[in-house]
């Protein structure tokens, strides 16, 4: 069996799969940095409990992170050891600095943070969190500089058939990483607005529900309370802070991923044009972007480009994004790939270390089903993300939401948008960075012979079998993990602040007489 | 100049090291687990004994792969691709691992934490083994051709070697599992604790010891030889010490022993990395598998800022979280309840 789709596929579900946990992890981490400085600024009870409450939620999924974050530090060498040995010189050193630097930082101070409530001083404490989150951030700078060497390699000299790095600074600043890395914290802003603005909208909904807040004649909120800690005022000034927070926050990060993502596309245009020109299904030059294109399957099955068929598209937009002018036209597919098969070649090497993909003819073009669609639905998760977020705002601007239910399904429904954007997003980009694992640096600085064919990339020495093998455990593992935090963020989301302030419900549940529990018990404990 | 390669052939000896020794006691006491324990109040005494500093502990872990991977790309390479069986089997334990120590409290029922400790333990287990066999197999070789791919079937690697050293690393890890309780816990663990290490320490070290000896056997070294002469001091005195119920010094001397323990090991293979065991020629040395010494010392310059910088703020996370921890300490379990 031939290793190399196996291992694709591999590669594919566990990084989607980790970045389903990553961008939530970055996202909230910030968020809940900002609740725990308010709070610490402030004192307001409010803050003290989202804080606690969405500390909680960003355990249970930073855990999920962690584990399957494993797996990407050891499968590079596992199932692409060719990859590894042409570029680690220079792709390991930020690899090896993500772990260095920023997950000791995140790891360490996370620990510390879980169990040092009223252990440690409150200004230390939030200092704790501040350098937790710093760590995850930092992290992401790292590992997004290890990919945009994979889209852009700079920095390099080529050595003995390999890549060796020449300039730190520059695989550090890669110009493809500086837009790259605020896009993807974006993208992760985005993530943890619409849980925010969701989650929020549940709770504001359950309080109007059970009658506990009310509206007057304009439709202004009157909030009540049941005598409860757990539903207090405090409770609904919660609600409603992490709902606003989250609404605002969700439309101001689809902007900021609009307004990088569209500096990506001009670069990307330089760096990767087939990658573009394949998002856009744009087979022959033109200054068109497609809304819709289709295609007929020709008779093997695969959409060549002479079967595209744009339905609608918008002159000059594509060379709006690409060159911000409209008239400049935009290199197609049938442009540029024979300029590819000149340059790198029409077939893989004939070396039997390829095993039977040895000498097989090199597909230049993504697959354009892949790209053109993942580019599509990561913009349109995106936008619905915020415009759910943008018209939540404004339905709730009165300071509760309607007593709807279908409103309400609609708002935790969207949720999910962000998560499909990221992940549409990293599809596409990796799928049409192909057929290359390193893309090759078209720039006149660049190194001509630094780029690898993913054809090479995957491990000689080991079987199809198992990569099968690894591929079936991890993602049934993975697939029954998935199930377990859903399960329990929907067990702590429907928990509210007492979730993750046990103590909001301790008074209900003891009687007067009943011994307080010592000083000495553990603030949190497994 | 061999310098440079040198240098971080040190460096990664030392992150295994600290992993060893760190990640260590958090793998016995997982096992622990289920294998000591026999409440919840003492599985959760034990779990949460590591419970603040594990997760910086197993970055020791990725930070010695990623380290691998920067100055020995054709090490981490060969070994990793060539132990793809075994590594999958140390991901998915870790996976769980990791996962079982969140979710184990969050659980609601009985049937869940059992089957979380479960995971807990074996997770452990199996990771501190396949860690251990590929450990070993990085001293004494994998079936490589000249490219460093591994020739043979997926199970290639499965010899007395790995099994000796997979056994090496459960077994000290054991017993720092103990070394650690007996100073982190109060009550009927640290008893436990102590009787352990005071009837059974040589009996948990002894593959490791064994591994120890074949492999500077194997590479006769006068420097490896003198390290493996410490190691065995240090393991005598943590042993004394735990007759003299020194809880402090018999962690000192466990220390001790990985650290000149595996130290020997990797002095005895030095300067090969990873030998071939088809021809010697195709060996991975210090030379053929490292980084060009630019990246080399770009990575020394990063590790010189920031190790130190980890080993403060890892030590005051200690500091903070110093207190022996008993059943009393240990909150009822949390039941969240829709509101």
């Amino acid at each position: 069996m031939d290793p190399l789709e196996v291992a694709r596929w591999q590669f594919g579900i566990t990084t989607v799969y980790h970045f389903l946990m990553v961008p939530l992890t970055i996202g909230l981490g910030i968020v809940l940095v900002a609740m725990q400085t308010a709070w610490h600024r402030t004192g307001k009870d409010h803050y003290l409990r989202m804080t606690k409450f969405w500390g909680k939620i960003f355990m249970i999924n930073f855990i999920m992170g962690v584990a399957t974050g494993l797996v990407q530090e050891f499968q590079f060498g596992m199932a692409w050891s060719e990859y590894s040995r042409f570029v680690g010189d220079v792709f390991g050193a930020p690899l090896a600095m993500e772990a260095l630097i920023a997950f000791f930082l995140e790891s360490v101070f996370i620990g510390i943070w879980v169990f040092g409530w009223g252990r440690v001083r409150p200004k230390v404490h939030l200092t704790v969190l501040w350098l937790a989150v710093a760590g995850s951030v930092v992290s992401a700078y790292f590992i997004l500089a290890a990919n945009s060497f994979m889209q852009h390699p700079v920095g390099i000299e080529y050595v003995n058939g390999r890549a060796e790095m020449a300039d730190i600074w520059a695989v550090l600043t890669n110009p493809t990483l500086l837009v790259h890395f605020p896009h993807t914290i974006f993208g992760a802003l985005a993530v943890a607005g619409s849980m925010l603005f969701g989650i929020g909208w549940y709770h504001l909904w359950k309080r109007r529900k059970e009658g506990i807040d009310t509206v007057d004649e304009n439709g202004y909120v009157v909030v009540g309370s049941t005598g409860s800690k757990a539903r207090d005022e405090a409770d609904y000034r919660g609600w409603r802070a992490s709902f606003r927070w989250g609404g605002w926050i969700a439309v101001f990060a689809f902007l900021g991923t609009a307004f990088t993502g569209h500096a990506q596309a001009q670069m990307m245009i330089q760096q990767q044009p087939l990658k573009m020109a394949a998002a856009e299904a744009a087979c022959h030059d033109g200054t068109g972007f497609s809304v819709l294109s289709v295609a007929g399957a020709d008779s093997d099955g695969a959409t060549t480009c002479d079967d595209v068929v744009g339905v609608f598209e918008i002159p000059g937009l594509l060379s709006f994004l690409a060159y911000n002018d409209f008239t400049t036209p935009v290199e197609g597919v049938n442009t540029l790939i024979p300029q590819y098969e000149e340059q790198y070649g029409t077939h893989l090497p004939d070396d039997p270390r390829y095993g039977e993909r040895a000498g097989s003819e090199i597909e230049y073009l993504p697959i354009m089903e892949v790209t053109y669609w993942g580019f599509r639905l990561m913009i349109t998760f995106g936008g619905l993300a915020a415009l759910a977020a943008g018209i939540g705002l404004w339905i709730g601007r009165k300071g509760t939401v309607p007593h709807d239910k279908t409103l309400m399904n609609l708002a935790w429904l969207s949720i999910l948008a962000p998560f499909a954007a990221n992940s549409a997003g990293w599809v596409f980009t990796e799928m049409g960075r192909q057929p290359f694992t390193v893309a090759p640096n078209p720039d006149p600085t660049g190194v001509d012979q630094v780029w690898q064919f993913t054809a090479a990339a995957v491990s000689p020495g080991v079987s199809g079998e198992e990569i099968v093998f690894s591929l079936i455990v991890l993602t049934l593992i993975y697939a029954l993990l998935l199930v377990v935090e859903v399960v329990l963020l929907v067990r702590y989301t429907r928990g509210g602040h007492p979730a993750g302030m046990p103590e909001l419900l301790a008074d209900e549940r003891d009687d007067d007489d009943h011994d307080q529990p010592s000083s000495d018990v553990l603030s949190f404990a497994y | 100049m061999e310098f440079l390669p040198t240098l971080w052939f040190i460096l990664i000896a030392v992150l295994w090291i600290g992993y060893l020794v760190l990640d260590g006691f958090d793998l016995g006491v997982g096992m622990l687990m289920k294998v000591w324990a026999r409440n919840e109040s003492q599985r959760r005494v034990l779990l949460n004994s590591i419970g603040p500093v594990w997760d910086g502990n197993e970055v020791w872990l990725i930070t010695a792969a990623g380290a691998t991977f920067a100055a020995f790309p054709h090490w981490y390479a060969s070994m990793f691709a060539g132990l793809y069986i075994p590594l999958t089997f140390a991901l998915l334990a870790l996976i769980l691992r990791a996962v079982s120590i969140e979710y184990r409290g969050k659980s609601h029922s009985q049937t869940a934490r059992n089957m979380w400790t479960w995971m807990m333990a074996g997770g452990s287990f199996v990771a501190a083994f396949c860690i251990g066999a590929m450990l070993a197999l990085t001293t004494t070789g994998l079936p490589l051709d000249e490219y460093g791919d591994r020739v043979g079937g997926p199970f290639t690697w499965l010899n007395g070697w790995a099994v000796l050293g997979g056994l090496a690393v459960v077994g000290i890890s054991l017993a720092q599992g103990w070394a650690f309780l007996s100073l982190k816990t109060l009550g009927a663990p640290r008893e436990a604790a102590n009787q352990r290490l005071r009837r059974y320490l040589p009996l948990y070290v002894l593959p490791a010891a064994i591994w120890a000896i074949m492999v500077t056997a194997h590479y006769p070294k006068i420097s490896a030889s003198a390290m493996l002469v410490l190691a065995v001091v240090g393991l005598i005195f943590a042993w004394v010490s735990s007759n003299r119920r020194k809880e402090g010094l018999t962690f000192t001397g466990m220390v001790v022993f990985i650290l000149f323990g595996v130290g020997s090991i990797f002095m005895a293979l030095y300067p090969n990395v990873l030998p071939s065991t088809i021809d010697s020629a195709y060996n991975l040395t210090i030379e053929s598998a490292s980084s060009s010494a630019y990246t080399l010392t770009v990575m020394a310059v990063v590790t010189a800022i920031f190790l130190p910088i980890v080993l403060i703020y890892s030590v005051w996370s200690y500091r903070t979280f110093r207190h022996r921890i008993g059943e009393q300490h240990i909150p009822e379990a949390a039941v969240v309840t829709p509101v």
